[in-house]
């Protein structure tokens, strides 16, 4: 199995576009989208959905005010600041980790499952594609990537695809580790700013770490041809290979608009750009 | 005053927002700018603040004792996380799913558990002219960033205004760094994705209860779906900035808006002036 995730460290240079061009081109491929905090791939496949859950990942301490005796253990132990003075509970900054639970002497608080986000199975164009969606405020994005890439390779197993695509999201702690162990290339989207060089330098460190083969495309590479020029100096420092400088292009938008990948568009260059670096990306990675 | 500038959407200009307004309002009050976006920090590369003081950010993990370790198996059973495991008849830790809550030592029978800390990231403190800074930045292979934006939100420095730059999304992150704040700045841009989004960050934003306005950035590359959101959300776009090459330029120098173009600074101000009536 070959899985290519799409990374950037910095949000909004073009993972899921690029993605979606790099589905869209290869074959016996099945789609995964990992960026769970802020799903964008369906807009663009709108996938047929044959199957959907919910997902719980994580959990919350609720307590039962007529056994509790206020001793104020549970606030003690708590290291989240979750329990206050009159001993409520915030949910939101609550872990679910049951430290409370452990200390209360009265066995006034329990832990309690709950909802975390959805997930679902669907179909694009005849290939498999999974997604999720995290409710917000919840932290488990990083088991629920772990969640829908598990199904997925069920499915790309049983029938028979070589390849996943996974779309990743930007920044580099929970969903994007969760996104990136495991597969055998990433692609990692920048854009040609201070910003963009700055996380780029973090997101390829990242996958580094975790001894994932790195690539490299600049998107809207025109917009300042001088940080482009030190961001290809820096991935020739690096060895990390350049598949395509992708030009700024008011189409792809348009595209996007109309629910389409930019490589659908003949008359666009940076649609055509990015089939040319997906090209010689599957070149690369056989 | 606590305005925190939030997305759904990654990479709209969060920061761009943050950085114009922030020194703004410095040029007029005590103002601080608290980075949260600890997984890819941008903010310093705009002001480059002179940074006086570095401060480690860590979680307590359990190292287990094996001369007292019984192989009682409560810990492990104990650990919601699953960074406690039997392996070979002893207990192994797992450091980076520990969230370093403390309840393995709390059920440890025999006192086998003690903590230690494992770094996660560090908090760096400065000034940039009359503008007090603060971020945060998570190491490398590290999954948590809440912990380093709580500890970064301990430590806000007193000022009239303070503005926090959060991360990208809608997790547990985005609710630590809004948590307490007097109003929310949205930045988006008028696209599918930017819309997508625009929805989730307005769903937070409506649970936690907080006063909120648009900006809406790019305004000139897409339609008025995102316009026509706000309208029916009761959003008001407190701010317009279209894309002009000029402005990409800039951005991809890391140099301030309203340093390059200086007639972005009575927009900033104005800006300022329209947060501080969503306030009131």
């Amino acid at each position: 199995m070959n899985r290519v995730v799409f990374l950037s460290g910095k949000g909004g240079t073009g993972k899921t576009t690029l993605a979606a061009v790099f589905a869209a081109r290869a074959e016996d491929l099945a789609v995964v989208d990992a960026d769970v905090d802020a799903a964008n791939l369906h807009l663009i496949f709108h996938p047929e959905i044959v199957e959907t859950g919910v997902y719980s990942g994580s959990k919350v301490a609720v307590r039962d005010e007529r056994t509790c005796i206020s001793c104020d253990r549970c606030r003690e132990v708590c290291r989240f600041g979750a329990i206050d003075e009159g001993l409520e509970i915030d949910p939101l900054l609550c872990e679910g980790c049951g430290a409370c639970v452990t200390a209360c002497p009265v066995d006034a608080l329990r832990l309690v499952e709950r909802p975390s986000g959805k997930w679902y199975v669907g179909r694009a164009a005849r290939r498999p594609m999974v997604g999720a969606e995290l409710y917000p405020g919840e932290e488990v994005s990083g088991k629920l990537v772990s969640l829908i890439r598990e199904k997925m390779d069920d499915l790309a197993n049983r029938e028979g695809l070589e390849r996943i695509a996974i779309d990743g999201s930007p920044g580099i702690g929970c969903p994007v580790i969760a996104s990136t162990t495991g597969t055998q290339a990433a692609v990692l989207v920048t854009e040609p700013s201070r910003s963009g060089l700055h996380d780029l330098e973090r997101i390829l460190g990242v996958v580094r770490h975790f001894g994932v083969p790195a690539y490299l495309v600049i998107n809207k590479a025109d917009l300042s041809e001088p940080l482009a020029e030190e961001i290809e100096a820096f991935a020739r420092r690096e060895d990390l290979p350049l598949l395509g400088r992708i030009p700024y292009d008011e189409r792809v938008v348009r595209a996007l608009r109309v629910g389409r990948s930019p490589a659908d568009d003949p008359e666009s260059p940076a649609g055509r750009a990015m089939d040319e670096a997906v090209a010689l990306l599957l070149r690369e990675i056989g | 005053m606590r305005v925190a500038v939030a997305s759904g959407k990654g990479g709209t200009g969060k920061t761009l927002v943050a950085v114009n307004l922030a020194s703004v309002l410095a040029s007029e009050r005590p103002t601080a700018l608290i980075d949260c976006d600890v997984e890819a920090p941008n903010a310093h590369l705009f002001l480059r603040p002179e940074l006086s003081e570095r401060e480690d950010v860590s979680k307590r993990v359990p190292v287990i004792d094996e001369d007292r370790c019984t192989g009682c198996g409560a810990c492990v059973e104990a650990c919601e996380f699953h960074a406690l495991a039997f392996v070979g008849g002893r207990v192994l830790v797992f450091d980076e799913l520990c969230h370093g809550c403390g309840r393995c030592g709390l059920v440890c029978p025999s006192g086998a558990i003690r903590e230690v800390d494992h770094p996660l990231g560090v908090i760096e403190r400065g000034n940039a002219g009359e503008l007090a800074f603060v971020h945060g930045r998570l190491h490398i292979g590290e999954a948590m960033a809440s912990p380093i934006i709580a500890e970064l939100k301990r430590g806000i420095p007193e000022r009239d205004w303070v503005l926090l730059d959060a991360p990208p999304g809608t997790a547990c992150s985005v609710i630590t760094t809004l948590h307490g704040v007097d109003a929310v700045l949205l930045v988006t841009e008028p696209t599918p994705f930017g819309l997508h989004d625009l929805r989730a960050a307005v769903g937070v934003v409506r649970a936690l209860e907080l006063p909120a306005g648009v900006v809406i950035n790019r305004e000139n590359i897409g339609d008025s779906d995102v316009e026509r959101f706000c309208e029916e959300e009761g959003l008001p776009i407190l701010l317009r900035i279209p894309f002009d090459r000029r402005i990409a330029e800039t951005g991809a120098e890391a140099e301030p808006l309203i340093d390059a173009l200086p007639e972005w600074r009575g927009r900033f101000a104005e800006l300022a002036a329209r947060v501080e009536e969503l306030v009131s």
